[in-house]
């Protein structure tokens, strides 16, 4: 295949991994809504009581027959919605190699902010698709799937750019260590987040209106359960990030532009990105903190990271991070100011 | 903290709840080293470094920083009190990570004792009702309890538990887990490390640039006057600069010819050749981007390039001056900007500024020249023309890519647009009203006749290897106060009846742990394979 048949496969397997996200999300909010009429399952043991591990606790009491019929097509919806997130997320892979083999010299499919995006959404719905069963993360479909197809519609729709070789100065094995590692930080981060966020949720509900709840919420984790995957996830993502922002960072900075920290803005928010995660486990250990204002911290973690990735291009003009510029300058005029 | 007081009768005739000063020093180095400080110390940190990623900061972009001063008289003067063009050295950044690091040793120096006092401990005994605790588990057996609690402490030391038995005990108490503080002091105390090998890094280190043309005729030799900028930290002596030399001998692009950046630069060496000391022998680098040099503590890197136009003006008495000026780079393309000053120019002062085309054309659409490529097919200079006072006799700085057009006047042609000189490599032209000419010259032996420049930055970096080990460190301590597990285990049995039961109980003492999986397998191995079990009932 020719470089340009290779872009183009891309863009369209971009497209297909789209509309297969769109339809498990349809699959998963078809489950939701029809769960709304099967009742509520009670007792330790409901989380577990569906043949897919790590299903939706639905209740398989001696009601009626229908209720059961009910619960069996929800669970086939889920199983669906999960099966084609799958599919998604391998199409999402074939798209990203594709997008890798359209550049001459092939290359590793992260030299602008467009290719950035649909790394990132792919290490979210990757995670997610792995974590499922371990995590039982069904009550989280709806919301990663979401969110990864609305931050690859902005990636299609804003962020787009044709393949192109990388600039002088990303053309180094740091690459792929620094952004490889800064990619699965911010998957872990982003699901890490939404947890929290359903924890918040779930928390206030709870205040609120006790045990008697509804919908959705009612069918989320215990906020302990809630609580324990956010942290779980934001101790895999805290070392990750450390390792990407803390020390392949300033060792390609000192290779690449002469000193290993420069107060660059990319830095600069990186780093209170890093600060604002090391508050969050600080404050799990903390009376007074734990669970409410941790959660808030996690909230302002992922608030702080997606700011960073993509937001702070349009506040500052210095970076040197040259991919989020449009087209970048050469860097000769850039540090000739200096 | 005010119980403190109340141990002793007052004294004095303090008023309750008054401190002496003692008590005062106390009661803040209390408050400091709490983990609720910590926390917000944390928090503004990371609220004090956001201003100085959206304002321009001196140390990072000078030219930037006085561009945005000069567009915002008003707000500078406030801005500059709060040391909002330079953050990251400001007081108040300073102070809260100076407390931060307070606060940090405050925390390690007595959690260092207390794990050294916990790590000779043995594990606590068990507590009387194991079931109470959230995570446990009970069965009946008919072994006797002895041998229970004898299997049970085989299997816990093999996994690596801490063991003890008190004597004449129905229980077996299990902890392990005990390196997850050691990650979490070591964690700590390499931020300190950072801290340390950052800080040497910026007070004894420099960070210059020098703009050097390519060819032997050019060379650097590492000392202050060599260099175009010079940024030295506080502690900085210049007796610390190494005595190395260099040259670049040849520069190769590589351009792009095929595809949508097509034109672009996709890679560019300097060759060098080298001297680490006056004496030393010659040495050959092949310098490029992301693969500096290293002299001894110093590294060497290669961070642009561009166009250096050798433009020579005559004046009205046949003196000669100018040579190779370097020009700015505007775009990918390699447009570039530039000046050329003749300040000893007779009868009057003449200055050029324009622009410089590696290989030019012509857009109708703007009427003007512009670069199609950066590689020199079609090398021309497009300049203007100024005479009068350059400005440059008064001692001050200037830019040497600027013109102070303030005491100028720019030369025109009878019917008042202005003289422009487009003149490729070998052309001369003369400047009307006698005033001279000024020749484009044609470097030979160079690609395009244009000779070229490198910018190369030059630095030294005393700590980074400090710093460097300490977040490696950092990281290694980091990973082992997530991830390693500490927990205890407590095996109880006692008979009851004929039979004897037994009590399994454990708990996490990191939270966030999921025991009940501990307890469950423990169980299980304890009571054997089903079969053997069979047997034994």
């Amino acid at each position: 295949m020719t470089d340009a048949a290779w872009e183009s496969f891309s863009n369209q397997a971009v497209a297909a991994a789209g509309l297969l996200y769109f339809l498990a999300l349809l699959s998963h909010l078809v489950e939701w809504a029809s769960l709304r009429k099967v009742p509520l399952a009670s007792g330790p043991d409901a989380s577990s009581s569906i043949d897919i591990p790590g299903g939706v606790a639905v209740a398989t009491g001696p009601d009626s027959e229908q209720a059961e019929d009910r619960a069996r097509r929800t669970a086939l919806f889920g199983r669906l919605g999960y099966l084609i997130s799958c599919l998604a997320v391998a199409v999402h892979a074939v798209a990203l190699f594709a997008r890798g083999m359209a550049a001459d010299p092939n290359r590793v499919p992260w030299g602008n902010m467009y290719e950035f995006t649909l790394t990132g959404t792919f290490v979210v719905a990757f995670l997610y698709v792995v974590l499922y069963r371990k995590f039982r993360l069904a009550w989280m479909a709806p919301i990663v799937l979401a969110f990864v197809l609305t931050v690859l519609m902005v990636a299609v729709i804003w962020l787009y750019a044709p393949v192109a070789p990388l600039t002088e100065a990303l053309s180094s094995y740091w690459l792929v260590i620094h952004v490889v590692s800064a990619i699965i930080a911010t998957g872990a981060f982003t699901l890490g987040g939404i947890t929290s966020a359903l924890y918040l949720v779930k928390e206030r509900s709870l205040a609120k209106k006790g045990p008697q709840q509804t919908g959705y919420v009612a069918r989320l984790p215990q906020p302990e359960a809630l609580d324990r995957v956010s942290y779980r996830l934001h101790a895999f993502g805290f070392p990750v990030w450390t390792f990407a922002v803390l020390i392949t960072g300033p060792i390609w900075a000192h290779q690449a532009w002469s000193s290993y920290w420069n107060w660059d803005p990319k830095e600069v928010w990186a780093f209170i990105t890093w600060v604002v995660y090391a508050a969050y486990l600080h404050a799990r250990t903390t009376a007074g903190w734990k669970g409410r204002n941790a959660a808030i911290l996690a909230l302002v973690g992922v608030a702080t990271l997606w700011f960073n990735f993509i937001g702070i291009n349009y506040f500052s003009t210095t970076s040197q991070h040259s991919y989020a510029g449009g087209a970048p300058a050469p860097i000769s005029a850039e540090t000739m100011d200096r | 903290m005010s119980t403190v007081l109340s141990t002793r009768p007052p004294e004095d005739d303090r008023r309750p709840g008054e401190l002496t000063f003692r008590e005062l020093l106390r009661w803040i180095w209390r408050q400091v080293t709490s983990m609720r400080t910590a926390l917000i110390l944390l928090l503004l940190l990371a609220l004090a470094a956001i201003p100085g990623s959206v304002i321009p900061q001196t140390g990072v972009d000078s030219l930037k920083t006085s561009n945005w001063q000069s567009d915002h008289p008003k707000l500078t003067p406030v801005y500059e009190r709060l040391g909002l063009f330079s953050v990251y050295d400001s007081a108040w950044f300073s102070a809260i990570y100076i407390l931060l690091m307070i606060s940090l040793v405050g925390c390690i120096v007595p959690r260092t004792f207390h794990y050294w006092r916990g790590m000779r401990a043995k594990p606590p005994a068990a507590p009387s009702n194991l079931t109470r605790l959230p995570d446990h588990a009970t069965y009946g057996t008919t072994e006797a309890p002895e041998a229970v609690l004898e299997r049970a402490t085989a299997l816990l030391k093999r996994r690596r538990y801490r063991l003890s038995t008190p004597d004449g005990g129905d229980s077996v108490s299990a902890e392990r887990g005990y390196l997850r503080e050691v990650g979490n002091l070591v964690f700590h105390l390499s931020v300190l490390v950072v801290l340390v090998g950052f800080g040497l890094g910026s007070m004894f280190g420099y960070k210059g640039g020098v703009i050097l043309l390519v060819g032997d005729d050019f060379g650097f030799s590492n000392n202050l006057t060599q260099y175009d900028e010079f940024k030295p930290g506080s502690l900085f002596r210049t007796d610390d600069m190494e005595p190395f030399s260099f040259k670049i001998d040849d520069f190769d692009v590589d351009w792009l010819t095929t595809g949508r950046r097509a034109g672009m630069a996709r890679g560019f060496q300097s060759h060098l050749t080298y001297r680490e000391g006056r004496d030393s022998p010659e040495k050959k680098y092949d310098l490029r981007v992301n693969h500096p040099l290293s002299i001894g503590n110093t590294d060497v890197f290669l961070i642009g390039h561009g166009y250096a136009p050798t433009i020579t003006i005559k004046d009205a008495e046949g003196n000669v001056s100018g040579g190779p000026t370097p020009f700015l780079p505007t775009s990918q393309s390699f447009q570039s900007i530039g000046v050329v000053k003749a300040p000893d120019a007779e009868p009057t002062q003449i200055g050029l500024e324009g622009e410089f085309y590696p290989t030019v054309a012509f857009s109708d659409e703007t009427g003007s020249y512009y670069s199609l490529l950066g590689k020199p097919y079609d090398p021309m200079i497009s300049m203007l023309v100024y005479t009068g006072d350059l400005g440059m006799d008064d001692g001050s700085s200037q830019s040497v890519y600027a013109l102070d057009k303030s005491k100028t006047t720019m030369l025109t042609k009878k019917d008042g647009t202005p003289y422009r000189l487009d003149l490729r490599p070998g052309e001369t032209a003369k400047l009307p009203n006698g005033l001279g000419s000024v020749t484009f010259e044609k470097v030979p032996g160079v690609e395009g006749g244009v000779q070229r420049w490198n910018k190369i930055q030059i630095s030294q970096t005393p700590g980074k290897w400090i710093a460097l080990t300490g977040v490696v460190m950092a990281l290694i301590g980091l990973l082992g106060s997530l991830f390693i597990r500490p927990r205890r285990v407590w095996v109880r049995a006692r008979r009851e009846g004929d039979g004897t039961l037994v009590e399994v109980a454990a708990l996490d003492r990191s939270g966030g742990g999921d025991v009940s999986v501990v307890v469950d397998e423990l169980v299980a191995t304890l009571q054997g394979p089903p079969d053997k079990r069979e047997d034994q009932s």
